[in-house]
């Protein structure tokens, strides 16, 4: 029995802060100003605490399954849900419901780790509910805002008729194959017909979740409408989750109908990269500005799972997460503590802030750097390992164009960069007061940026716990 | 006459497909969230033949469908409280004024 504690203790620490919270919610016992920084400690304690006791174990009759990768992917979210609890201080000090908000995005949490560990379809489905439902929540959370509550519409509506598309097929192959659990299933396929049509149910879900291009419309009205620490979630630690649980998913389950799903992810790869590299030039808006690179980066995500070589496929992607999480969240910060001191979301309101705010300028040149892969930061080692990855067996002309999408990416990541630093304006938002935690939020993803390129010893270690 | 798994297989999909049209034409927030339904129940209807006709010692198909129950209801649950907020803000359920989030 204790053995299961520390099997679970992942999804234990995470349950844990939120009975805490709930208590001190239904107690009152502790004010606002001082539960923001006790939040923060627990999840810095819990992030830390995943470092410790990982190994090799299944629970609950192979039902769930942890080992030596899970757990270091669980450690990039508790890293990425820290960073946003201390990145968002400005718009949590302002919001009534601080505990109500953080149990609902743990609550979110835990069900994306019972995702990456689950071992069948019915834990599968019940853990992607409870990462899905508790977000569309928090999208609504500024409740007197018109365009909070319409985003948690268009989130719930397209999650729940996705989630429906997916058991539609879990039935399916429920049917063909007589079993729900990941170790019998890729014995049982063999590329028939109605295999391949499993696959594309199960496979469009997913596209829904991580909106890859013919499912991504919800994407950019979701991201514009929630708060920004919830648009940070969805972009960052949702679809970190989801990728993590697609390749596990793709390389083990689906193994036998590799040919097929090769050939879907390779085109899709292309199609999400040009779309929402092209839809992102025109953006005025800064939050649906990130939604659209946040599609395309997904696009980049797709290119290196669709490698032959699992290995090399799933180190990139774990990888790239983990720079996407430092970059990404680095952005939402900066344009947070913006929106939050004068309400300006447009990037054209982004004229010569580097007159005003040197720093926040420097750290969000540099996150958009990252993004958009310029060499000395960790975003070009994270393209170049997602690339090279996908390129070991791929059709040349793709690598070619998704090569070309990167310098189509550029153009726009550069435009912002150009107006924060270059293009003049007589009245640039003036000096925005940073709280101690913002910084330190800021501080460790601009370190993690540069760090995490140089330090080659992150992706051979990445190599070496898969393998194991 | 019993009927058979292609009978019952016929009108889940069936079944499926009325609920993806009524999701996709529908303005109404609710009747969406009906349609919905009517996709889940589709879902249920085919475990529940599964495990009847072909995999009657496997009772995965059941406890799938008592699942599926259980998360439709939770669901539904923060599918309304969002639509209720929505017309509190914006006096309709209509998925055509909900307008201010394009391009």
């Amino acid at each position: 029995m204790s053995e299961l504690f520390t099997i679970m203790k992942s999804e234990l620490m995470i349950t844990g802060i939120i009975f805490i919270l709930l208590f001190i919610k239904l107690g009152k016992l502790v004010q606002n100003e001082t539960l923001l920084p006790l939040i923060q400690l627990l999840l810095l304690i819990n992030f830390i605490a995943g470092f410790f006791m990982n190994f090799e174990a299944t629970a609950f009759d192979t039902m769930y399954q942890t080992n030596g990768v899970m757990a270091l992917e669980k450690s990039i979210l508790n890293l990425g849900i820290y960073l946003i609890a201390l990145l968002f201080t400005e718009w949590f000090k302002q919001t009534e419901h601080l505990a109500e908000f953080f149990i609902l995005l743990l609550s979110a949490v835990l069900g994306m780790y019972l995702l990456i560990s689950s071992n069948n379809f019915l834990m599968f489905y019940l853990s992607l509910e409870l990462a899905t439902i508790p977000i569309a929540a928090l999208a609504n959370f500024d409740l007197q805002k018109k365009i909070s509550s319409e985003a948690a519409m268009k989130m719930i509506l397209s999650s729940a008729f996705s989630s429906g598309i997916l058991l539609f097929g879990i039935s399916i192959l429920y049917g063909v194959t007589g079993s729900i659990s990941f170790e019998a299933i890729p014995a049982l396929l063999n590329g028939d017909a109605i295999h391949i049509l499993i696959l594309v149910f199960l496979f469009s879900a997913f596209a829904f979740k991580l909106s890859i291009v013919p499912f991504h419309l919800w994407t950019a009205d979701v991201y514009e409408g929630s708060p920004f620490a919830v648009t940070a979630l969805l972009s960052v630690i949702s679809k970190g989750a989801i990728a993590f649980v697609l390749i596990t998913t793709l390389y083990k389950v689906f193994a036998p109908l590799h040919v097929v799903w090769y050939n879907i992810l390779m085109i899709l790869s292309i199609i999400t990269m040009i779309v929402g590299n092209l839809f992102a030039i025109r953006q005025q808006n800064i939050k649906r500005f990130l939604a659209f690179s946040s599609i395309a980066q997904v696009g980049y995500i797709l290119f290196g799972i669709s490698s032959m070589d699992p290995v090399k496929g799933s180190a990139s992607v774990i990888y790239f997460v983990l720079i996407y999480v430092f970059s990404n969240l680095a952005a939402f910060g900066v344009t947070n503590a913006i929106a939050m001191f004068s309400g300006k979301e447009s990037i054209a309101d982004y004229k010569g802030l580097y007159q005003t705010n040197p720093l926040l300028s420097w750290v969000l040149a540099l996150a958009l750097f990252s993004l958009a892969g310029v060499p000395p930061t960790a975003g070009f080692f994270g393209k170049l390992f997602l690339l090279s990855a996908g390129a070991s067996d791929a059709v040349y002309a793709f690598v070619a164009v998704a090569a070309l999408n990167m310098i189509v990416s550029l153009y726009y990541y550069l435009r912002v960069v150009r107006s924060v630093f270059m293009d003049k304006n007589e009245q640039p938002v003036a000096t925005v007061p940073v709280s101690p935690y913002t910084k330190l939020g800021l501080i460790i993803c601009s370190f993690g940026i540069v760090v995490t390129g140089v330090f080659s010893w992150i992706y051979d270690h990445l190599i070496a716990i898969i393998t194991q | 006459m019993h009927p058979g798994l292609g009978q019952i297989l016929f009108i889940s999909t069936a079944l499926f497909f009325i609920g993806v049209y009524g999701f996709l034409t529908r303005r109404n927030l609710v009747t969406m969230l009906m349609s919905i339904e009517l996709i889940l129940n589709s879902v249920n209807l085919n475990f529940i033949a599964f495990n009847k006709y072909l995999w009657a010692n496997r009772l995965d198909g059941l406890f799938f469908t008592i699942f599926i129950i259980a998360i439709a209801a939770a669901e539904a649950a923060v599918a309304i409280a969002i639509i209720i907020n929505l017309y509190r803000s914006h006096g309709s359920i209509d998925v055509e004024n909900a307008e201010e989030l394009k391009y």
